[in-house]
């Protein structure tokens, strides 16, 4: 081969893998991404049941069910709208009433949101942040929400 | 006193960094021998003062020192030596503190190597004394860790519970000195680009450092793998989150950065892209501390943040990654280009692997970036999780791993690509052979784990072939196989153990899909299974341990009713902080593991439970440790002990005087 071929063989590869990968990237991301939403935003929106999402806001005081199993029924809360939220699996550990999560799931056609993962914090004075933006807009923020001084006994541990 | 000695320190640090920025430079330009050998004894009184200084924080911890704010935060006179040790860096302030305390180590490294040449070394110790001065400024401007208290109150915070664990002993002081370490590469282009003169005595230079800081990186981000699988009580060991990018980003691009050094040092060429791997990587680093320590992102592995420090992060990384690329963009064109080379050949194959690595790292960025990108442009909250970059990473990676076994047999200049795939034929219908067992013994499970199976086999093969072809031909005794096997280079035996470790965390990240889970709420006396075994309850009790009250379950487990033995998990609960953590209950079966993570109690007297059998996953770390091996064994290579040609004739007497990796 000569240089000018070698040097065509080694950029013509090269454009080939950037290419597949952009590809692959603008693929994933139509396909893959998921919205971030508050209660209000979905009643705000009107989003087609179906769609995938994260469903970020406070847990409402009272509102935890466990109607047996490992299943737990929540509603989730900014202020301007409520989603209720049924979820099976083993909650995080810093899984409170009143205090702020994350949950990522479908939304049924009845209003009602199925997750299939609750995220969990590492840190008993961490808000996820989007929580934290979409409390603010609807000016429920109280910076000192989880600085400790209320940590309520873990059911766990009061049976 | 011993605090404010140590503040003092960190100040003093300051200035000995200015006069190593300073002067070294200076002596550069003016081409004074006297003011370039100040660099040394600056590098190493700055690394001395911070020691100091580390060392009287540390003083704090271990004493529970409550009249500083930094402890009082973080620590709990009740904790255990070892986690008020490892406290230390258990927060923002004291971890910024080993990030620059590992900075200046390896700065006194450089300024104790004897082997490097005048103005490299000068130039190299000048720049990475502006990244120290840039972050001590961040830490006594933001993040002072000795900021006192008064009055002090008679008990500490304590520590974040999921952080008393063995696990932060380990991981961050690994993984600094894997992300820090690249400073090094980063302060060897931007001295080579400063000089304008870059060549095969650079790359030689350069190599053991960038290898060091890989092998840690490496090893770094395998523990935080394993610690987070067995501390957050999923099950699942990588999640694509924000923070585990953060540190896998730089080992990408850290891995094409050590192939592509060994392109220049041996051919020459590919001078230009590895001075630019070498800032990009470093600048992943930066990237990456910069989105750990400014909250910018939710991650789950997010701790407190203060997003103020952030703004000051990100101009410090403006500084360092514009200023290094517009310096490249200046001075690169003067560089003396090398030859271009043959597609099939070494070299032609570590392009591909550089290629192939570099985009498979954008792609990560991009998924990691894009939504913090979308919030500034639109307002619009997304997150890109695991289906993203399962999606794209994965795509990219396939054929490097098929490629890779190939490249490592093909010759330099001019490859034999049909000669190199006859070599490997016996690899590739053994990988083939053994994966087709694998399907038929487990009879189901997808296709790509399947294919990966096959790639993990190949890769594993195809380095043992590596180093059979090269010692061993038809007819010869086993014996001088053997003596010609231990004569290879460490650098062959480095590069086939590495990829043989490769194929291992490949064979351990297919035999998840093999992976079995089971919910249920167990009470006291009835089982639970998942795959082969069953676990029974056995009892819910009580434990009060220092700091922490829990439960704790007790199972007995069982395979095809015959006892294997018993197995604990525990929920804790710590009192001061009023947090509940899960202690998963791990028990090993040959490389597999049973892995039980307990959830809340329910009315009924039972115990939510999730258990997993998960086949095979221990490989996924042995692997990595493997991979780590290989680099380790490149480094004690004789080529890279000896240091550069030229000075190596100048010192016969003592040609291994420098291992700076050795260090």
């Amino acid at each position: 081969m000569t240089r000018k071929q070698r040097r065509l063989t080694l950029i013509a590869g090269g454009l080939a893998v950037l290419g597949t990968a952009l590809g692959l990237v603008l693929f994933a991301m139509r396909d893959t991404i998921v919205f971030f939403r508050s209660p209000s935003d979905i009643a705000e929106m009107g989003i087609a049941p179906g769609t995938r999402m994260r469903l970020g806001g406070l847990v409402k005081e009272g509102s935890i069910v466990k109607p047996g199993g490992q299943t737990v029924r929540f509603v989730v809360t900014d202020g301007g709208g409520e989603i209720n939220v049924s979820y099976t699996g083993l909650l995080p550990d810093l899984f409170r009433e009143g205090q702020g999560v994350v949950t990522e799931g479908v939304l049924n056609p009845d209003g009602g949101f199925s997750a299939d993962s609750v995220l969990a914090r590492h840190d008993e004075n961490y808000m996820p942040r989007e929580v934290a933006d979409a409390l603010k807009e609807k000016g429920l923020w109280q910076h000192a929400s989880g600085e400790g001084a209320n940590a309520p006994a873990v059911p766990a541990l009061t049976q | 006193m011993i605090v404010e000695l140590g503040h003092y320190a960190l100040t003093l640090a300051l200035g000995l960094s200015l006069v190593q920025w300073v002067l070294p430079f200076w002596g550069a330009r003016a081409g004074d021998s006297a003011l370039m050998a100040m660099a040394a004894p600056a590098a190493l009184g700055t690394f001395a003062a911070l020691m100091t200084s580390f060392a009287a924080l540390t003083w704090a911890y271990v004493v529970s020192d409550f009249s500083v704010l930094n402890v009082v935060e973080n620590s709990h006179s009740m904790k255990p030596m070892i986690y008020k040790i490892s406290g230390v860096w258990g927060n923002h302030e004291g971890s910024m503190l080993l990030w620059v305390v590992i900075l200046t180590l390896f700065g006194a490294l450089v300024a104790l190597s004897r082997t490097l040449p005048e103005r490299l070394k000068a130039l190299t110790l000048s720049v990475q004394a502006s990244v120290t001065i840039a972050f001590l400024l961040f830490i006594l401007l933001t993040s002072n860790p000795f900021t006192r208290l008064d009055p002090a109150p008679f008990e500490g915070r304590d520590l974040n519970p999921l952080l008393q664990d063995i696990g932060l002993a380990v991981h961050p002081p690994l993984l600094y000195l894997g992300y820090v370490g690249f400073s090094i590469s980063f302060a060897f282009a931007v001295a080579a680009l400063i000089d304008g003169r870059i060549d095969a005595v650079w790359a030689r230079a350069a190599r053991p450092w960038t290898l060091t800081a890989w092998v840690f990186l490496t090893l770094g981000i395998s523990m935080g793998s394993y610690w987070a699988y067995y501390e957050l009580g999923w099950g699942g060991w990588w999640f694509w989150d924000p923070v585990e990018n953060a540190s896998f980003m730089p080992w990408i691009a850290g891995t094409a950065l050590i192939h592509s050094t060994v392109v220049m040092e041996k051919r020459d060429a590919l001078k230009v892209w590895t001075i630019l791997l070498a800032i990009v990587t470093f600048s992943l680093s930066l990237i990456g501390t910069f989105l750990v320590r400014s909250g910018v992102l939710t991650s789950v592995h997010a701790f407190a943040t203060d997003p103020e420090r952030g703004t000051f992060i990100l101009l410090i990384l403006i500084f360092f990654i514009g200023g290094s690329l517009a310096l490249f963009a200046w001075r690169a064109p003067m560089l003396r280009q090398g030859g271009i080379f043959a597609p099939v050949s070494r070299e032609g194959a570590l392009v591909l692997n550089n290629l192939l690595l570099s985009t498979a790292c954008a792609t990560v960025f991009i998924g990691t970036l894009y939504p913090l990108a979308l919030e500034g442009l639109t307002g619009d909250k997304i997150s890109v999780g695991p289906p993203y970059f399962e999606a794209t990473f994965l795509p990219i990676m396939m054929p490097l791993i098929l490629f890779m076994p190939l490249g490592q047999t093909l010759a330099w200049k001019r490859g034999d690509l049909l000669g190199a795939a006859q070599r490997l034929i016996w690899a590739f219908a053994a990988a083939l052979a053994l994966s087709l067992v694998v399907a038929a013994v487990t009879r189901r499970g997808p296709v790509l784990a399947l294919v990966g199976v096959g790639l993990g086999f190949f890769a594993l093969a195809g380095s043992l072939s590596e180093i059979v072809t090269r010692s061993w031909s038809r007819g010869m005794p086993l014996a001088t196989a053997w003596r010609r096997a231990r004569g290879l280079p460490r650098s062959a035996w480095g590069t086939a153990v590495a990829h043989a470790g490769i194929g291992v965390i490949v064979l351990g990240v297919s035999a998840t899909a093999w992976g079995v889970e089971t919910l249920a709420v167990v009470r006291p006396g009835e089982t639970i299974a998942a795959g082969p075994y069953t676990l029974r309850l056995d009892s819910v009790t009580p434990r009060t341990q220092h700091t922490y009250r829990a439960e704790v379950a007790r199972f007995s487990v069982l395979r095809g009713g015959v006892p294997v033995g018993p197995l604990e998990a525990e929920r804790r609960f710590y009192a001061t902080r009023g947090m509940a953590t899960t202690e998963a209950g791990l028990m090993t079966r040959g490389l597999g593991q049973i892995y039980v993570g307990l959830g809340e109690p329910d009315a009924s007297g039972g115990i939510g439970v999730r258990l997993y059998w998960k086949p095979y996953v221990l490989l996924i770390w042995i692997g990595t440790l493997i991979t780590a091996l290989g680099g380790g064994l490149s480094l004690f290579d004789r080529r890279l002990r000896i240091g550069a040609p030229q000075k190596a004739r100048q010192r016969t007497k003592a040609p291994v005087a420098a291992a700076p990796a050795a260090s």
